[in-house]
């Protein structure tokens, strides 16, 4: 079946988690027992109704504070498609953990509080959004009970979001739905309090939205995860190189060429795991391929096509968010990892910080803080061989990590 | 469908290799955690395939809380002799027995949360750095939360409101001495994705998962199977039921569900049709409402 990933995004208390339990409770996605336990602990609380929000805030200190700290990643299917979901939060201190549910998202739902309209952390949200490459938006107006569910009140803030959202480059469509998590009108059901409203639900725009994917079908990529080595009476001289394919296709009998070394083979077989034998491979899926040559090859590696490498260089620009308390540093070392390559890395320089607000460049910045966002030009120790993120997810990110802490202290997207 | 499109098993499956042999190649000492239950099965399974045609280069460890099914441990060194794997029991039992634990008492009692002990004793003296585990988000709200790698301080405590950033497929396993990770290539298989990946790959099972008579008591909502572990109370009685077992770990606090489902199909059929949540038969997890994050901030699996 098709799997569809989504994330929610928007700023703290729009009701991502709420609309998510009822999107689940909802279409039937709940057990009973999950529903009496929510039932239970909404009591214990005094919460006036049965608080859906429980459903995804599943951590102690979530539930004390009535607020998502970390993403909750949920499942369902309909007999169209199948869903994983990632309940990110809104709050600006946790950016971090929404841009991880997001990094594997095709599809972001933004909230908006009807009463609100929209604010930094929706356009702060709806950047991150952009900057990952997830193309396709669901604007979600809720808490349409607490304005009438009047329709002036989402026209204009649908005419403000679009507004902003025309800078936005990478986003294909953009489809606003006015909902009330809390009483779910136009989540699973189209809602009668709304006639003037002419589109469909939440749930059928998510079955029957074409997203196409996000993989890379034309640049062939392989960069070498763990090489196969048996050693056995068997398998004597099998020499395996497992990984995954993070762009195009690849056939038995393909000439490729080994980066960083430049030497030339050709494919002689590529299995799927546990061995069965494929004509050809193409992402995400996990393989071993054996080469004609024996030729030293090591984790970190790529395997391309010759007439059609990557960039290798040890220069890369980037857009980065940064995670750490500590701000970055400009001549800072940091670790990367990029593919399965790790080596070390120095920024050398902050070319602009980006205002969120305006989505202006900020120029002669000293560092970046926690949750900021800007542009750095990194020198590695050794060569990377990447593409720009905008062609593709896999060879165009990497993460930095701080030697001393061995924290994840920023995310990155080659440009 | 577009040719160069998997399906959701493939595509989780895929997921779930990359994880495995990215744990074999960040790692020194790596450790597969096998409690001879499904999740630990397929897990196993997929490691089986991920190293293929050699065998798996780590090897798998069994936290025994000495009260155990008898078709769980014949299965587990079958199918440990099957793989070719190497097998390490840590044993609650022996923790009790040089009284780094102290067994709980009365009709209630379980060796449930003495494991963690056990396990963090074994990954200390085994010098284990990472411990995958069969872990899956959809089974309850704090693993709902948790990451692929998930860091473990030197006390073997996870803090899940300070959890790494993690970003695409890229996994940041350092980590500074005596501190490990746990990883869990299953996280995003539901419960149907693993039984229709049983199917799919015709994994055997221990014979715990079909319908079959046993002699049981009711007690917290679902049936207990009678053995010397369990006292029963007084007003408890032992009856004889066809049931079978949606989940398999300590037998002190893992409950059987009435079933007549003796196959493969007919156990899909059923989870399809279930109104509760497999850990609906745990009794560990009904201690209190944060009762998997309390363990598991403590180390538990
Ligand atoms: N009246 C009304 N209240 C709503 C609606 N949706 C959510 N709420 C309330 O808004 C509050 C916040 O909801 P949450 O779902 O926790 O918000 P959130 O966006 O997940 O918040 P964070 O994850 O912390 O960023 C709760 O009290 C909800 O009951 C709605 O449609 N109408
Ligand atoms: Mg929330």
């Amino acid at each position: 079946m098709d799997l569809l990933r989504f994330a929610t995004a928007g700023s703290v208390d729009d009701g991502k988690s709420t609309l998510i339990g009822r999107l689940l409770y909802d279409s039937k996605s709940i057990f009973e027992d999950q529903l009496l336990a929510m039932e239970e602990s909404s009591r214990r609380r005094g919460d006036a109704v049965v608080n859906l929000a429980l459903l995804t805030d599943g951590l102690r200190a979530e539930r004390e504070q009535g607020i998502t700290i970390d993403v909750a990643y949920r499942y369902f299917a309909t007999p169209r498609r199948k869903f994983i979901i990632a309940d990110t939060p809104g709050h600006i201190q946790y950016t971090r953990n929404m841009v991880t549910g997001a990094s594997t998202a095709d599809l972001a739902i933004i909230l908006i509080d009807a009463r609100k309209g929209v604010i930094e952390q929706t356009k702060r949200h709806a950047f991150v959004s952009n900057l990952l490459r997830i193309r396709h938006l669901v604007l979600a107006v809720n808490k349409m009970d607490l304005v009438d569910y009047s329709e002036q009140v989402f026209q204009d803030i649908v005419g403000s979001f679009y507004e902003f959202a025309s800078r936005l480059d990478n986003v294909a469509d953009i489809t606003p739905i006015p909902v009330s998590a809390l009483n779910g009108d136009n989540i699973v059901e189209k809602s009668d309090k709304m006639p003037w409203f002419k589109g469909a639900s939440l749930l059928y725009h998510l079955e029957t939205v074409y997203t196409g994917g996000t993989a890379n079908h034309v640049d062939a990529r392989f960069p070498v995860q763990w090489i196969i080595r048996p050693l056995s009476q068997e398998h004597h001289d099998f020499r395996g190189y497992a990984g995954r394919v993070a762009g195009g296709v690849f056939k038995p009998g393909d000439a490729v060429t080994v980066m960083p070394s430049g030497f030339s083979t050709r494919i002689k077989k590529i299995h799927l795991p546990g061995g069965k034998e494929l004509d050809e491979a193409f992402p995400p899926q996990s393989v071993v391929m054996t080469l004609e040559d024996e030729i030293d090859i090591s984790r970190g590696d790529m395997l391309v096509k010759a007439n059609n490498p990557p960039e290798a260089s040890q220069d890369v620009e980037a857009m980065v968010c940064w995670f750490s308390q500590k701000p970055m540093q400009i001549r800072g070392k940091y670790i990367v990892r990029h593919t399965t390559k790790e080596t070390k890395a120095i920024v050398q320089e902050l070319r602009y910080q980006v205002d969120i607000e305006t989505l202006h460049k900020k120029e002669n910045c000293a560092a970046l803080e926690m949750n900021d966002i800007g542009r750095i030009s990194l020198r590695t120790a050794s060569p990377l061989f990447y593409d720009s993120y905008r062609r593709n997810r896999l060879t165009g990110s990497f993460i930095l990590v701080d030697p001393g802490t061995h924290e994840t202290v920023a995310a990155g997207m080659i440009v | 469908m577009p040719i160069y499109s998997l399906d959701h098993l493939d595509q989780i499956e895929a997921e779930a290799i990359f994880i495995l042999r990215e744990t074999a190649a960040q790692f020194q000492n790596p450790a597969l955690l096998f409690s001879g239950g499904k999740d630990s099965i397929v897990m196993a399974h997929l490691a089986a395939k991920a190293f293929w045609p050699a065998k798996i280069p780590f090897p798998l460890l069994h936290v025994d809380t000495g009260h155990n099914f008898s078709e769980t441990l014949d299965y587990r060194d079958a199918f440990v002799a099957k793989l070719g794997a190497r097998l390490v029991v840590g044993s609650v039992q022996a923790s009790i027995d040089t009284g780094r634990v102290k067994e709980e008492k009365g009709p209630f009692a379980s060796r449930n949360s003495l494991q963690t002990v056990t396990l963090l004793d074994t990954i200390e003296e085994q010098k284990f750095d990472a411990c995958l585990g069969g872990g899956r988000r959809d089974e309850e709200k704090a693993r709902a939360k948790e990451r692929f790698f998930s860091h473990r301080d030197e006390f073997g405590q996870w803090n899940p409101k300070n959890q790494r950033p993690e970003l695409w497929n890229l996994f940041n396993g350092k980590y500074h001495p005596g501190e490990h990770f746990r990883v869990f290539p299953l996280s995003n298989f539901t419960e149907m994705d693993v039984w229709m990946y049983i199917q799919r790959e015709d994994i055997e099972l221990p014979s715990l998962y079909f319908a079959h008579e046993r002699e049981v008591f009711f007690r917290g909502g679902s049936y207990l199977a009678v053995s010397a572990c369990v006292p029963m109370l007084e007003t408890e009685k032992a009856e004889k039921k066809v049931v079978r077992f949606r989940t398999i770990g300590d037998i002190t606090c893992t409950g059987a569900i009435e079933s007549t489902a003796s196959n493969l199909d007919e156990v899909i059929a059923e989870v399809a049709a279930a109104r509760q949540t497999e850990r609906g038969t745990r009794a560990d997890d009904k201690r209190s409402e944060t009762a998997m994050e309390d363990r598991k901030r403590e180390g538990y699996f």
